[in-house]
């Protein structure tokens, strides 16, 4: 690229990420606001971190977050990857209906999956709360384990679970040991996948929940109608962690390349 | 292998029970009345005349569909010479600015949402700046501007990320055929890049204008009370007023339009490709 063409591009991402991070900036800043303003930065403390460990409804609503989210990823994974397994040796009939079903909650408005299954709870005479957002969440998640564990299915040989067999295994073991270590990266991208869309959930958990079990998205939703800047300091806790995975997932494969090859100067 | 098949059985009852019945359960409360049992079904267009009567419904459906629209060209807009500058960056840039994307859309969208309201208030960072430079503060915060703003926030990275993936698939030797042949720089990024990426734009537009028109948080945070999409509207009638046949009504006309909206945009790049085919041949 010639020079001023690549100034200009530069000066673009700048300006991009300017607008990507100043919410994220401002959110960490004022969270260690000495006052209640969101637009005056008064100074420096914690009340506000101080504030959001003694508040139980807060407190709760994280550990709902990451339950529901834990058990939903768990069960899901597991279902997910059981039925990929079952279609990809199932009939192409079979194949095609329950993977046009399974695009129904991804590419559907995620109020309408919402109002669906708050009608079909209500139906049931189910009572809105932990074990309807378990439910929901567990709903929604299945279809992207499928969604990335199929792919990794088609590419396998399918003479090496038919040689395992041959060779005396049992179907049971002949799934543990040779297809599910084969499938494992798009079983890891998967629970990934379905962790993320569990924890940042907000439509269809606002609409499924109730008796008081909220996640960390509803609790944001109803407290920011007034100012209440124990939010940021939430807010600056998950920015935090996230940034931290996401940096070590990203890096730690560059340094072991790095020892790697290290090592292979040295032999 | 065959042996294997029945583990998808469970998974067929659930997808019935949790996917299946609920969207059945949608129709039905469409096509009833109010107040109707579910013994004595009677099919009704009440809800439907209902809407399409009411000029305060047909205008917010209106104003949605706009505002989503608005929303995708600007990802676009803005998105598409991000993707370009990422895929033509070098390789350990390249990781770099993929991260740099990525990472907030990890964060909770209602976080980052709840982060534009102290920016974009009155006398938050934006009219600061507006007021230091000698000028008068202009209102951000509870207009269409800060709606627009908050879902181009949340959604052009989507966009970016599609069209990225579409341009690192891309063939390059074939660019340097057109160069070879005497095109120009922008000859060659109109008659290759741009319509091999277009796979890209598309999918980025479903991704950005689906959540865009059912959308109802950010319009709440960012556009106030007064500002009411289709997805408030939907809200309202589950969680306040209670009337469940109009909502999943109003539900299903969204669906149906998001539907034709998607079917004419693939059918468009479909055409595209064979004009392109029929040029060429």
């Amino acid at each position: 690229m010639k020079p001023s063409k690549k100034i200009t591009s530069k000066l673009y991402m700048t300006v991009l990420m300017v607008f990507f991070y100043l919410p994220i900036l401002y959110t960490v800043v004022f969270s260690f606001n000495t006052t209640r303003s969101l637009t005056h930065f008064g100074g420096f403390s914690l009340r506000w971190y101080e504030k959001m460990f003694h508040d139980s409804s807060m407190m709760q609503s994280i550990f709902y977050t990451v339950i529901i989210a834990v058990l939903a990823t768990i069960i899901s994974t597991i279902v997910g990857t059981i039925t990929a397994i079952g279609l990809s040796k199932s009939k192409p009939i079979i194949k095609n209906v329950v993977n046009q079903v399974n695009d129904l909650p991804i590419m559907n408005p995620e109020i309408v999956t919402a109002i669906g299954l708050l009608m079909f709870f209500s139906a049931l005479g189910i009572k809105k709360g932990f074990g309807t957002l378990l439910l929901a969440h567990i709903m929604f998640c299945i279809p992207y384990v499928i969604l990335s564990v199929s792919p990794k299915l088609r590419s396998l040989d399918p003479n090496l679970a038919d040689a395992a067999l041959d060779l005396g295994a049992t179907p049971w073991q002949a799934l543990i040991k040779v297809i599910v270590p084969q499938i494992m990266p798009g079983i890891v991208s998967g629970a990934l996948i379905a962790f993320t869309m569990s924890f940042d959930d907000f439509i269809i958990s606002y609409f499924v929940t109730g008796n008081g079990v909220n996640n960390i998205s509803i609790m944001v939703y109803t407290m920011s109608k007034r100012v209440n800047p124990s939010i940021n300091a939430l807010s600056t806790i998950i920015i935090v962690i996230i940034t931290a995975v996401l940096v070590i997932v990203n890096i730690a494969p560059i340094i072991k390349e790095k020892r790697e090859e290290k090592e292979r100067k040295l032999t | 292998m065959k042996q294997f098949r029945n583990m998808t059985y469970p998974y067929i009852l659930w997808m019935t029970i949790m996917i299946i019945m609920p969207m059945l359960l949608i129709l039905m409360y469409a096509f009833t009345s109010k107040g109707n049992d579910v013994a004595t079904i009677q099919f009704s267009l009440q809800n439907f005349s209902r809407f399409f009567s009411d000029a305060i419904f047909v205008d917010v459906l209106k104003r949605s569909f706009y505002i989503a629209v608005i929303t995708t060209l600007l990802c676009i807009l803005f998105g598409y010479p991000a993707a370009y500058i990422i895929a033509n960056s070098q390789e350990k840039n390249k990781v770099f600015l993929l991260l740099l994307i990525t990472l907030p859309t990890w964060i909770n969208m209602l976080v980052r949402t709840y982060a534009w309201m102290g920016i974009l208030q009155d006398d938050g960072i934006i009219n600061s700046i507006i007021t230091l430079l000698g000028m008068k503060p202009i209102k951000l915060l509870h207009t269409n501007f800060a709606v627009i703003l908050g879902m181009v926030y949340n959604f052009i990275p989507f966009m970016i990320l599609q069209i990225y993936t579409s341009l690192t698939k891309m063939d390059k030797s074939y660019l340097e055929a057109a160069s070879d042949l005497g095109a120009n720089k922008l000859q060659s990024f109109l008659k290759i890049t741009l319509p091999l990426s277009l796979p890209g734009v598309i999918s980025g537009i479903t991704l950005v204008f689906l959540p865009a028109v059912s959308s109802f948080f950010i319009p709440k945070l960012l556009g106030g009370g007064q500002f009411v999409l289709i997805g408030n509207v939907i809200e309202s009638q589950f969680l306040t007023s209670g009337n469940w046949n109009f909502g999943s009504a109003i539900s299903f006309i969204m669906a149906v339009i998001i539907m034709i909206s998607m079917y004419i945009t693939k059918k468009v790049e479909a055409n595209l490709n064979t004009m392109e085919k029929e040029k060429t041949e």
